[in-house]
């Protein structure tokens, strides 16, 4: 990920458009980002929309865990929405499903 | 049937097809250059879109961990080799000379973690695992750790 992640603020909901490929050498600049946002706008909610990523290995999972972890500090939330193909398998063996992060409805797709 | 022909390979030494070895400095920034490479040198195999995506999963995980943890703080030399066998088999090797694992069967447990403060998950080997068809792990404390993956790839039309 070279560029910023593209970001909107609806007043509650912060949602970051991920994109290209999430591992260990760019999940750093994600969270350094996101987490600035977040103290900055202190969002309700945060929406990770990973419509654009193209590949993630266990860090975006560690990724997704440390946001959940400050969103519950702050009292607030976090979805991980619009999951390509390609990720559902990383998704589903990393356990968010347990912690509600992820999208709903996200399971009944699997099959499609 | 398959799992029987693939047992009498490995016991007969199947003959390798093709080789490629390379090896990189410990750099974050190789962890992409890594994965892309094995995934070009696996795609003469015709893997499918979702085989192609296990196998560069499968090596971003082996190779961030040499970069995470066998070179913790310093940089180091990581070597990757890959051999292709009849039967469509790959065979990934990810080697580092790093710090190495005191208790291997410990660290290959779902949720294991050294390092929970720089947000690891403690699913790399886990992943390893379940994206390709065998895992094993070679380690010494002070020496290093040799990762090897297996993969076989679904028969392609030309095969049969
Ligand atoms: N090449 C290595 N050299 C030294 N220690 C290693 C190596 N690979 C793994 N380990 C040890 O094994 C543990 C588990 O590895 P694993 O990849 O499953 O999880 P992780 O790297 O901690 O987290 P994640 O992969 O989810 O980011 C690591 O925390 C580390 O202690
Ligand atoms: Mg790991």
């Amino acid at each position: 990920m070279l560029l910023k992640p593209k970001t909107k603020f609806d007043g509650k909901v912060l949602t970051v458009y991920l994109s290209g490929d999430i591992d260990h050498h760019s999940a750093r600049k994600i969270r350094e980002y996101t987490d600035a946002l977040i103290g900055e706008m202190k969002p309700v909610m945060l929406l990770l929309d990973f419509s654009a990523v193209t590949f993630m290995d266990s860090s975006g999972v560690g990724l997704i865990m440390g946001r959940y972890r400050i969103m519950k500090l702050y009292g607030g939330s976090v979805r991980a929405v619009s999951i390509p193909p390609a990720l559902r398998k990383m998704m589903e063996l990393s356990g968010l499903g347990c912690l509600d992060v992820l999208e709903r409805g996200y399971e009944k797709n699997e099959s499609a | 049937m398959a799992a029987l022909m693939f047992l009498k390979g490995v016991m007969k030494k199947m003959k390798v097809l093709n080789e490629m070895s390379m090896s990189f400095e410990s750099r974050s920034a190789n962890e992409s250059f890594a994965r892309t490479a094995v995934a070009a040198f696996a795609s003469q195999l015709d893997p499918t879109v979702g085989e192609l995506n296990e196998i560069r999963t499968a090596v971003s995980e082996a190779v961030t961990n040499c970069v995470v943890h066998a070179y913790r703080d310093t940089i180091g030399s990581i070597s990757v080799n890959a051999k292709i066998t009849e039967g469509n088999t790959l065979t990934i090797k990810i080697r580092d000379k790093g710090c190495g694992i005191e208790d291997v069967s410990r660290a290959m447990e779902p949720l294991y973690t050294t390092a929970p403060e720089e947000e690891r998950a403690g699913l790399g080997f886990a992943v390893m695992q379940s994206f390709t068809d065998k895992l094993s792990v070679r380690s010494k404390p002070g020496r290093g750790t040799t990762v090897t993956l297996v993969k076989r790839l679904s028969p392609r039309l030309s095969d049969v």
